[in-house]
């Protein structure tokens, strides 16, 4: 694989491209989640607000807790509602003063209220994570990176296992987390990259082909690889 | 339609071949191997209880029983069955047991299934089952001839064989199992939990005590308690390590005897129906009903996640 892109702060920058193209690969590499399967090799250079992530001076912790990460399938952690929230901050600042009684119930209502999931959640905080509708799972796991504060958020085909309406929620929320946050959008759905995202990425077997504003990309594409992917001819 | 589409010499479709013989034949055989395990666990109760209760329905007394260590049932003049002693002593021994084998198995589990990779995981693996392929009776010798002697020059006692010899003996031999049980139960915590929590920058250690361990509480509850099984049943092991005499201990280094190992040594030099006799089968149905109690609890512990 051999790619180039530049992502821009504070918008949402989708990533397409055929199956195996190498768009959730390149995603993995930026919080080096790869690095778990023992067998990846990385080289060159990513740098994540003017750090270079492969630094061996870097803390994969502190990456990490820069980098959030949103996945194909939502995974909660099998633990409460509330203790899903609260998980990062336990791990990073043990004794923050955010986690001592209602500071805590704060931080837990704030990140709810973000993802549009307190309302519905509010009365059984308790409750299994595990316990949720998908779409509420992957609610919960965009709000339990908040309270960290992560300069940018990764997402791995976030929709791919919610129904239409699920998709057309999250597809919002993603869309309202915009300017706070910086999004890569990893997408298998076009319409979706056109829907929601700023800037679009194409690529093709591990290559970054075209890169521009979405709308130009759809529009007027300036590869013919890209023009023929976007109208269907292949993938 | 053409008479070539339809052969005539087709076969009748009530026909009953060797193929279906054969299939209701394995059947059957299936069927009898499954419910074999509930008739020999019918069946040995019934024995047990048999030949213990017609002790427990004339010189059994509840209170000497469970309340008294005066265990002499071969005395000529007052013959006594007082089994607190032996109860005490197995309980003691398997308590000693688990502090040694509860830190040793739930580490391995540990190691072996979220830190060792590729072949040192397989070789581990195998090297745990080997170790509880080991018989009771070498394990024995080893604490008779070895863990006696390091014992009396190590804590300068006068006795070597005693329930830190029989617990450490019994703990190793208990840790195998539970080590396997416990690592299944960390394996079936599925990958992406700890994908998430590494995602959010938790490290290593975090992960396995934040997630993991939580999550597969039940399946080490119940490896624990399996293990709490194995050290109740076993026999001859602590027969050779406890030191066999009739004592409440007092101190780890007082020397105690178990029930099993009083059933082993004395049933062979008793007269058939005598009260003895039917003593030691007490004390066997008793066994019985705290093992088959302790596993029972394992196993519906272990449910208890998958209904989850």
């Amino acid at each position: 694989m051999d790619v180039d892109l530049d992502v821009k702060r504070g918008i949402i920058t989708s990533l397409i491209g055929p199956s195996g193209c190498g768009k959730s690969t390149l995603l993995r590499c930026v919080n080096r989640i790869n690095e778990r399967l023992g067998y990846v090799r990385t080289e060159g250079l990513v740098e994540v607000l003017g750090h270079d992530a492969y630094d061996p001076q870097v803390d994969l912790s502190q990456l990490r807790r820069q980098v959030g990460m949103v996945f194909q399938r939502p995974n909660p952690l099998p633990i409460s509602i509330r203790d899903n929230i609260l998980f990062g901050q336990r791990m990073h600042e043990p004794d923050s003063p955010d986690l001592a009684g209602s500071a805590a119930d704060d931080v837990v209502e704030s990140a709810l209220r973000e993802v549009l999931l307190w309302d519905g959640v509010k009365d059984h905080l308790d409750r299994a994570a595990t316990s949720l509708s998908l779409e509420e799972q992957q609610k919960l796991c965009i709000a339990r990176l908040l309270p960290l504060k992560p300069s940018l958020i990764l997402m791995d085909e976030p929709c791919s296992a919610l129904d239409p309406k699920a998709t057309a929620v999250i597809e919002d929320l993603i869309w309202k987390l915009r300017g706070d946050y910086t999004i890569i959008l990893v997408t298998h759905n076009m319409a979706q990259a056109r829907r929601a995202s700023d800037e679009c990425a194409f690529m093709l077997m591990g290559r970054m082909i075209e890169h521009r504003k979405t709308d130009d990309l759809f529009v007027t594409p300036k590869d013919q690889r890209t023009a023929d992917y976007i109208e269907g001819r292949y993938g | 339609m053409s008479s070539d589409a339809f052969p005539t010499r087709r076969p009748a479709l009530d026909r009953l071949d060797g193929a279906w013989a054969a299939d209701k034949a394995a059947q059957v055989l299936m069927f009898v191997a499954g419910i074999s395990a509930i008739v020999f666990i019918l069946g040995i109760f019934a024995f047990i209880a048999r030949e213990g209760l017609s002790f427990v329905f004339s010189r059994f007394s509840f209170a000497e029983f469970f309340g008294s260590i005066r265990w002499a049932p071969t005395s000529n003049s007052n013959p006594t069955f007082g089994a607190l002693a032996l109860i005490v002593g197995t309980a003691s021994v398997t308590g000693m047991a688990m502090i040694v084998a509860i830190p040793f198995s739930l580490g391995a589990a540990v190691y072996i299934a979220e830190f060792a990779r590729g072949r040192t995981r397989e070789t581990l693996k195998v090297l745990v089952e080997l170790l509880a392929a080991i018989p009771s009776v070498v394990w024995g010798f080893i604490g008779l001839s070895i863990m006696n002697k390091l014992i009396i020059d190590v804590f300068d006692v006068s006795v070597g064989l005693n329930v830190l010899n029989a617990g450490i003996i019994l703990g190793l031999m208990a840790a195998p199992i539970m080590t396997t049980i416990a690592e299944d139960a960390l394996k079936a915590v599925p990958d992406r939990y700890r994908e998430a929590a590494e995602a959010m920058g938790a490290t290593r250690w975090q992960v396995i005590r934040r997630v993991v361990l939580p999550a597969a509480r039940n399946g080490l509850a119940s490896a624990v308690l399996l293990g709490v099984g194995r050290g109740f049943g076993e026999t001859m092991a602590v027969l050779m390590a406890s030191g066999h005499s009739i004592n409440l201990p007092t101190s780890i280094f007082d020397s105690v005897r178990a029930l099993t190992a009083t059933i082993a040594a004395e049933l062979g030099e008793t007269a058939v129906g005598s009260d003895h006799y039917g003593a030691l089968f007490t004390l066997g149905l008793f066994l019985f009903l705290i093992t088959f109690a302790i596993n029972l609890t394992a196993d519906l512990v272990v449910r208890g996640i998958r209904k989850k």
